[in-house]
Protein backbone atom coordinates (compact mmCIF):
# COMPACT_ATOMS: atom_id res chain seq x y z
CA UNK A 1 0.00 0.00 0.00
CA UNK A 2 2.88 2.43 0.73
CA UNK A 3 3.65 2.06 -2.82
CA UNK A 4 1.32 2.86 -4.39
CA UNK A 5 1.46 5.74 -7.15
CA UNK A 6 -1.27 8.45 -8.32
CA UNK A 7 -2.21 6.38 -11.03
CA UNK A 8 -2.74 3.38 -8.73
CA UNK A 9 -4.37 5.21 -6.16
CA UNK A 10 -6.71 6.58 -8.65
CA UNK A 11 -7.72 3.59 -9.62
CA UNK A 12 -8.21 2.13 -6.46
CA UNK A 13 -10.03 5.24 -5.92
CA UNK A 14 -12.72 4.36 -8.80
CA UNK A 15 -13.02 1.09 -8.06
CA UNK A 16 -14.15 1.48 -4.55
CA UNK A 17 -16.59 4.58 -5.58
CA UNK A 18 -18.55 2.30 -8.46
CA UNK A 19 -20.83 0.82 -6.26
CA UNK A 20 -22.12 4.14 -4.38
CA UNK A 21 -23.12 5.28 -7.89
CA UNK A 22 -26.08 2.69 -7.06
CA UNK A 23 -27.37 4.53 -4.29
CA UNK A 24 -26.13 8.04 -5.31
CA UNK A 25 -27.98 7.88 -8.53
CA UNK A 26 -31.66 7.04 -6.88
CA UNK A 27 -30.80 10.29 -4.37
CA UNK A 28 -29.58 12.39 -6.87
CA UNK A 29 -32.87 11.51 -9.19
CA UNK A 30 -35.21 11.88 -6.03
CA UNK A 31 -33.96 15.84 -5.72
CA UNK A 32 -34.82 15.92 -9.14
CA UNK A 33 -38.15 14.74 -9.10
CA UNK A 34 -39.18 16.79 -5.43
CA UNK A 35 -37.39 19.61 -6.96
CA UNK A 36 -39.60 19.59 -10.06
CA UNK A 37 -42.80 18.58 -8.21
CA UNK A 38 -41.85 21.88 -5.70
CA UNK A 39 -42.26 24.13 -8.82
CA UNK A 40 -38.76 24.37 -9.68
CA UNK A 41 -37.63 25.35 -13.21
CA UNK A 42 -34.74 22.84 -14.89
CA UNK A 43 -31.84 25.69 -14.44
CA UNK A 44 -32.85 25.74 -10.75
CA UNK A 45 -32.71 22.13 -9.96
CA UNK A 46 -29.81 21.55 -11.70
CA UNK A 47 -28.36 24.78 -10.13
CA UNK A 48 -28.98 23.07 -6.91
CA UNK A 49 -27.18 20.24 -8.25
CA UNK A 50 -24.14 21.29 -9.45
CA UNK A 51 -23.53 24.75 -7.22
CA UNK A 52 -24.15 22.74 -3.77
CA UNK A 53 -23.68 18.97 -4.61
CA UNK A 54 -24.88 18.41 -0.97
CA UNK A 55 -28.13 16.04 -0.75
CA UNK A 56 -29.38 16.52 2.63
CA UNK A 57 -29.05 20.19 3.01
CA UNK A 58 -31.03 20.68 -0.59
CA UNK A 59 -33.49 18.64 0.85
CA UNK A 60 -33.75 21.10 3.63
CA UNK A 61 -33.56 24.13 1.37
CA UNK A 62 -36.12 22.67 -0.50
CA UNK A 63 -38.64 21.61 2.43
CA UNK A 64 -38.22 24.62 3.65
CA UNK A 65 -39.30 26.54 0.67
CA UNK A 66 -42.58 25.15 0.49
CA UNK A 67 -43.23 25.62 4.21
CA UNK A 68 -42.74 29.37 3.07
CA UNK A 69 -39.87 30.18 5.56
CA UNK A 70 -37.75 33.23 5.25
CA UNK A 71 -35.19 33.02 2.97
CA UNK A 72 -32.28 33.74 5.63
CA UNK A 73 -33.56 30.75 7.26
CA UNK A 74 -33.99 28.70 4.55
CA UNK A 75 -29.95 29.12 3.82
CA UNK A 76 -28.68 29.33 7.34
CA UNK A 77 -30.63 25.83 8.40
CA UNK A 78 -29.65 24.16 5.30
CA UNK A 79 -25.53 25.57 5.93
CA UNK A 80 -25.86 24.64 9.46
CA UNK A 81 -26.45 20.67 7.81
CA UNK A 82 -23.08 21.25 5.76
CA UNK A 83 -21.60 22.11 8.73
CA UNK A 84 -19.94 19.11 9.34
CA UNK A 85 -17.85 19.29 6.19
CA UNK A 86 -15.74 21.60 8.13
CA UNK A 87 -14.62 18.79 9.96
CA UNK A 88 -13.83 16.86 6.96
CA UNK A 89 -12.13 19.53 5.62
CA UNK A 90 -9.96 19.46 9.01
CA UNK A 91 -9.87 16.11 8.88
CA UNK A 92 -8.32 16.23 5.01
CA UNK A 93 -5.86 19.09 6.09
CA UNK A 94 -2.90 16.71 6.87
CA UNK A 95 -3.17 14.14 4.41
CA UNK A 96 -4.01 16.37 1.44
CA UNK A 97 -2.51 20.47 2.24
CA UNK A 98 0.32 20.34 0.73
CA UNK A 99 -1.60 19.47 -2.57
CA UNK A 100 -1.44 22.46 -5.01
CA UNK A 101 -4.37 25.26 -4.31
CA UNK A 102 -6.39 24.45 -7.35
CA UNK A 103 -6.51 20.66 -6.37
CA UNK A 104 -7.63 21.58 -2.76
CA UNK A 105 -9.87 23.77 -4.26
CA UNK A 106 -11.37 21.24 -6.48
CA UNK A 107 -11.28 18.78 -3.58
CA UNK A 108 -12.91 20.70 -1.51
CA UNK A 109 -16.25 21.10 -4.41
CA UNK A 110 -16.00 17.92 -4.47
CA UNK A 111 -15.72 16.95 -1.30
CA UNK A 112 -19.66 14.86 -0.09
CA UNK A 113 -19.96 12.08 2.06
CA UNK A 114 -19.03 9.80 0.10
CA UNK A 115 -15.77 11.17 -1.33
CA UNK A 116 -15.31 11.73 2.02
CA UNK A 117 -15.53 8.29 3.79
CA UNK A 118 -13.91 6.45 1.24
CA UNK A 119 -10.53 8.52 1.08
CA UNK A 120 -10.54 9.08 4.53
CA UNK A 121 -10.79 5.30 5.28
CA UNK A 122 -8.34 4.78 2.55
CA UNK A 123 -5.99 7.53 3.98
CA UNK A 124 -6.43 6.24 7.52
CA UNK A 125 -5.69 2.48 6.30
CA UNK A 126 -1.93 3.89 4.38
CA UNK A 127 -1.31 6.78 5.92
CA UNK A 128 2.22 7.18 4.60
CA UNK A 129 1.22 7.50 0.75
CA UNK A 130 2.42 10.45 -1.07
CA UNK A 131 0.10 13.57 -0.93
CA UNK A 132 -0.09 13.17 -4.66
CA UNK A 133 -1.90 9.79 -4.29
CA UNK A 134 -4.08 10.88 -1.95
CA UNK A 135 -5.59 13.12 -3.94
CA UNK A 136 -5.37 11.05 -6.59
CA UNK A 137 -7.90 8.96 -4.48
CA UNK A 138 -10.17 11.48 -4.03
CA UNK A 139 -10.25 12.20 -7.84
CA UNK A 140 -10.66 8.54 -8.46
CA UNK A 141 -13.33 8.30 -5.89
CA UNK A 142 -14.94 11.87 -7.51
CA UNK A 143 -14.66 10.52 -11.00
CA UNK A 144 -18.30 7.86 -10.72
CA UNK A 145 -19.80 9.81 -7.61
CA UNK A 146 -20.35 13.29 -8.85
CA UNK A 147 -20.82 12.82 -12.68
CA UNK A 148 -23.77 10.68 -11.37
CA UNK A 149 -25.64 12.54 -9.34
CA UNK A 150 -25.73 15.88 -11.59
CA UNK A 151 -26.51 13.01 -14.45
CA UNK A 152 -29.50 11.30 -11.94
CA UNK A 153 -30.92 14.62 -11.19
CA UNK A 154 -31.42 15.72 -14.86
CA UNK A 155 -33.03 12.16 -15.14
CA UNK A 156 -35.31 13.03 -12.35
CA UNK A 157 -36.46 16.00 -13.79
CA UNK A 158 -37.42 14.17 -17.26
CA UNK A 159 -38.69 11.43 -15.42
CA UNK A 160 -40.89 13.09 -12.76
CA UNK A 161 -43.62 11.56 -10.84
CA UNK A 162 -43.68 8.31 -12.80
CA UNK A 163 -41.34 6.48 -10.06
CA UNK A 164 -43.85 5.07 -7.73
CA UNK A 165 -43.52 5.95 -3.83
CA UNK A 166 -43.45 1.98 -2.87
CA UNK A 167 -39.65 2.15 -4.15
CA UNK A 168 -39.39 4.21 -0.76
CA UNK A 169 -36.26 6.12 -2.56
CA UNK A 170 -36.27 8.52 0.60
CA UNK A 171 -34.55 5.69 2.49
CA UNK A 172 -31.61 5.48 0.24
CA UNK A 173 -30.21 8.40 1.71
CA UNK A 174 -29.89 6.61 5.62
CA UNK A 175 -29.02 3.08 4.12
CA UNK A 176 -25.89 4.74 2.59
CA UNK A 177 -24.76 6.57 5.70
CA UNK A 178 -24.87 3.54 7.64
CA UNK A 179 -23.23 1.37 5.17
CA UNK A 180 -20.62 4.21 5.07
CA UNK A 181 -20.06 3.93 8.52
CA UNK A 182 -20.03 0.00 8.93
CA UNK A 183 -16.52 -0.34 8.15
CA UNK A 184 -15.20 2.48 10.35
CA UNK A 185 -16.00 0.87 13.13
CA UNK A 186 -12.70 -0.84 13.48
CA UNK A 187 -11.88 -0.08 17.37
CA UNK A 188 -13.74 0.37 20.53
CA UNK A 189 -13.20 4.27 20.82
CA UNK A 190 -15.18 4.03 16.78
CA UNK A 191 -17.88 2.37 17.98
CA UNK A 192 -18.11 3.97 21.06
CA UNK A 193 -18.29 7.82 18.75
CA UNK A 194 -20.99 6.19 16.92
CA UNK A 195 -23.34 4.64 19.68
CA UNK A 196 -23.06 7.97 21.42
CA UNK A 197 -23.71 9.88 18.37
CA UNK A 198 -26.89 7.84 18.08
CA UNK A 199 -27.73 8.32 21.65
CA UNK A 200 -27.42 12.32 21.55
CA UNK A 201 -29.31 12.19 18.24
CA UNK A 202 -32.56 11.08 20.18
CA UNK A 203 -31.96 12.75 22.93
CA UNK A 204 -30.82 16.44 21.83
CA UNK A 205 -33.89 16.27 18.71
CA UNK A 206 -35.80 18.79 20.41
CA UNK A 207 -33.11 21.71 19.77
CA UNK A 208 -34.05 24.03 16.50
CA UNK A 209 -32.18 24.45 13.44
CA UNK A 210 -29.93 21.59 12.83
CA UNK A 211 -27.93 22.30 16.53
CA UNK A 212 -28.57 18.93 17.55
CA UNK A 213 -27.13 17.06 15.00
CA UNK A 214 -23.86 19.53 15.10
CA UNK A 215 -23.76 19.24 19.39
CA UNK A 216 -24.18 15.34 19.04
CA UNK A 217 -21.10 15.36 16.45
CA UNK A 218 -18.89 17.05 18.47
CA UNK A 219 -19.94 15.17 22.13
CA UNK A 220 -19.25 11.90 19.73
CA UNK A 221 -16.24 13.32 18.47
CA UNK A 222 -14.99 13.85 22.16
CA UNK A 223 -16.00 10.54 23.50
CA UNK A 224 -14.04 8.98 20.49
CA UNK A 225 -11.01 10.94 21.26
CA UNK A 226 -11.08 10.17 25.27
CA UNK A 227 -11.55 6.48 24.85
CA UNK A 228 -8.46 6.75 22.17
CA UNK A 229 -6.68 8.61 24.81
CA UNK A 230 -7.74 6.16 27.79
CA UNK A 231 -7.11 3.35 25.40
CA UNK A 232 -3.26 4.49 25.04
CA UNK A 233 -3.45 2.84 21.25
CA UNK A 234 -3.77 5.01 17.73
CA UNK A 235 -6.00 2.92 15.79
CA UNK B 1 -37.91 33.77 -8.54
CA UNK B 2 -34.59 35.88 -7.72
CA UNK B 3 -35.77 34.54 -3.88
CA UNK B 4 -34.87 30.99 -5.53
CA UNK B 5 -31.49 31.98 -6.89
CA UNK B 6 -30.36 33.80 -4.09
CA UNK B 7 -31.25 30.62 -1.88
CA UNK B 8 -28.82 28.59 -4.29
CA UNK B 9 -26.60 30.87 -4.83
CA UNK B 10 -25.52 31.72 -1.14
CA UNK B 11 -25.87 28.17 -0.67
CA UNK B 12 -23.51 26.85 -3.16
CA UNK B 13 -20.86 29.69 -2.01
CA UNK B 14 -21.75 29.29 1.30
CA UNK B 15 -21.21 25.65 0.91
CA UNK B 16 -18.11 25.94 -0.74
CA UNK B 17 -16.31 28.17 1.89
CA UNK B 18 -16.93 25.12 4.43
CA UNK B 19 -15.58 22.45 2.22
CA UNK B 20 -12.47 24.64 1.59
CA UNK B 21 -11.71 25.91 5.02
CA UNK B 22 -9.34 24.33 6.87
CA UNK B 23 -8.26 22.22 3.83
CA UNK B 24 -7.63 25.84 2.06
CA UNK B 25 -5.98 28.14 4.97
CA UNK B 26 -4.67 25.81 7.15
CA UNK B 27 -2.81 23.62 4.57
CA UNK B 28 1.05 23.16 5.31
CA UNK B 29 0.40 24.14 9.00
CA UNK B 30 0.85 20.96 11.20
CA UNK B 31 -2.37 20.59 13.69
CA UNK B 32 -2.04 19.09 17.14
CA UNK B 33 -2.38 15.87 18.35
CA UNK B 34 -5.41 16.70 20.51
CA UNK B 35 -7.35 17.89 17.52
CA UNK B 36 -5.70 15.21 15.25
CA UNK B 37 -6.86 12.95 17.53
CA UNK B 38 -11.40 14.60 17.76
CA UNK B 39 -10.91 14.42 13.76
CA UNK B 40 -10.48 10.98 13.70
CA UNK B 41 -13.86 10.67 14.73
CA UNK B 42 -15.81 13.04 12.49
CA UNK B 43 -17.26 10.61 10.16
CA UNK B 44 -18.54 8.31 13.12
CA UNK B 45 -19.43 11.05 14.96
CA UNK B 46 -21.87 12.75 12.81
CA UNK B 47 -23.03 10.67 10.08
CA UNK B 48 -24.74 8.28 12.85
CA UNK B 49 -26.42 11.17 14.25
CA UNK B 50 -27.67 12.41 10.90
CA UNK B 51 -29.27 8.78 10.31
CA UNK B 52 -30.90 8.43 13.51
CA UNK B 53 -33.71 10.40 13.18
CA UNK B 54 -34.24 9.34 9.35
CA UNK B 55 -34.92 5.70 10.76
CA UNK B 56 -36.64 6.74 13.64
CA UNK B 57 -38.92 9.32 12.23
CA UNK B 58 -39.08 9.31 8.52
CA UNK B 59 -40.77 12.34 7.13
CA UNK B 60 -42.15 9.53 3.95
CA UNK B 61 -44.20 7.98 6.84
CA UNK B 62 -45.33 11.70 8.41
CA UNK B 63 -42.96 11.14 11.07
CA UNK B 64 -44.40 8.00 12.68
CA UNK B 65 -41.89 5.14 13.37
CA UNK B 66 -41.95 2.43 10.62
CA UNK B 67 -41.07 -1.00 11.77
CA UNK B 68 -39.89 -1.79 7.69
CA UNK B 69 -37.79 0.85 7.67
CA UNK B 70 -36.43 0.30 11.50
CA UNK B 71 -35.78 -3.59 9.87
CA UNK B 72 -34.14 -2.52 6.89
CA UNK B 73 -31.68 -0.32 8.86
CA UNK B 74 -30.82 -2.74 11.71
CA UNK B 75 -30.54 -5.40 8.90
CA UNK B 76 -27.93 -2.99 6.83
CA UNK B 77 -25.65 -1.91 10.07
CA UNK B 78 -25.99 -6.13 10.30
CA UNK B 79 -24.51 -6.51 7.45
CA UNK B 80 -22.35 -4.05 7.15
CA UNK B 81 -20.83 -5.18 10.62
CA UNK B 82 -20.77 -8.63 9.45
CA UNK B 83 -18.90 -8.39 5.52
CA UNK B 84 -17.29 -4.91 6.47
CA UNK B 85 -18.78 -4.17 2.38
CA UNK B 86 -20.82 -1.18 1.66
CA UNK B 87 -22.51 -2.24 -1.12
CA UNK B 88 -24.00 -5.97 0.67
CA UNK B 89 -24.97 -3.27 3.27
CA UNK B 90 -27.09 -1.16 0.72
CA UNK B 91 -28.57 -4.04 -1.57
CA UNK B 92 -29.55 -5.98 1.89
CA UNK B 93 -31.34 -3.01 3.16
CA UNK B 94 -33.37 -1.54 -0.06
CA UNK B 95 -34.38 -5.68 -0.46
CA UNK B 96 -35.66 -5.45 2.95
CA UNK B 97 -37.64 -2.28 3.02
CA UNK B 98 -39.16 -3.65 -0.39
CA UNK B 99 -39.65 -7.37 0.75
CA UNK B 100 -41.74 -6.07 3.77
CA UNK B 101 -43.30 -3.58 1.84
CA UNK B 102 -44.76 -6.17 -0.95
CA UNK B 103 -45.21 -8.75 2.01
CA UNK B 104 -47.87 -6.34 3.37
CA UNK B 105 -49.26 -5.45 0.49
Amino acid sequence: MTASTPRTAYWRGFRAALPFTIVVGPFGLLFGVVGTEAGLDVAQVMGFTVLVIAGASQFTALQLMQDNAPTLIVIASALAINLRMAMYSASFAPHLGRAPLWQRALIAYMNVDQTYALSHADYEAAPSQSTAAKAAYFFGASTPIIPVWIGASALGIVVGEAIPPALALDFAVPITFIALITPALRTLAHVAAAVTSIVMAILLSFLPWNLWLLLAGLIAMMVGAEVERRMGTRP
Amino acid sequence: MTEIWIIILALGAGTFVIRFSFLGILGNRALPLWLLRHLRYTAVGILPAMVTPLVLWPEATGGQMDPSRIAAASLALAVGLWTKNAIWAIVVGMATLWGIGWLMG
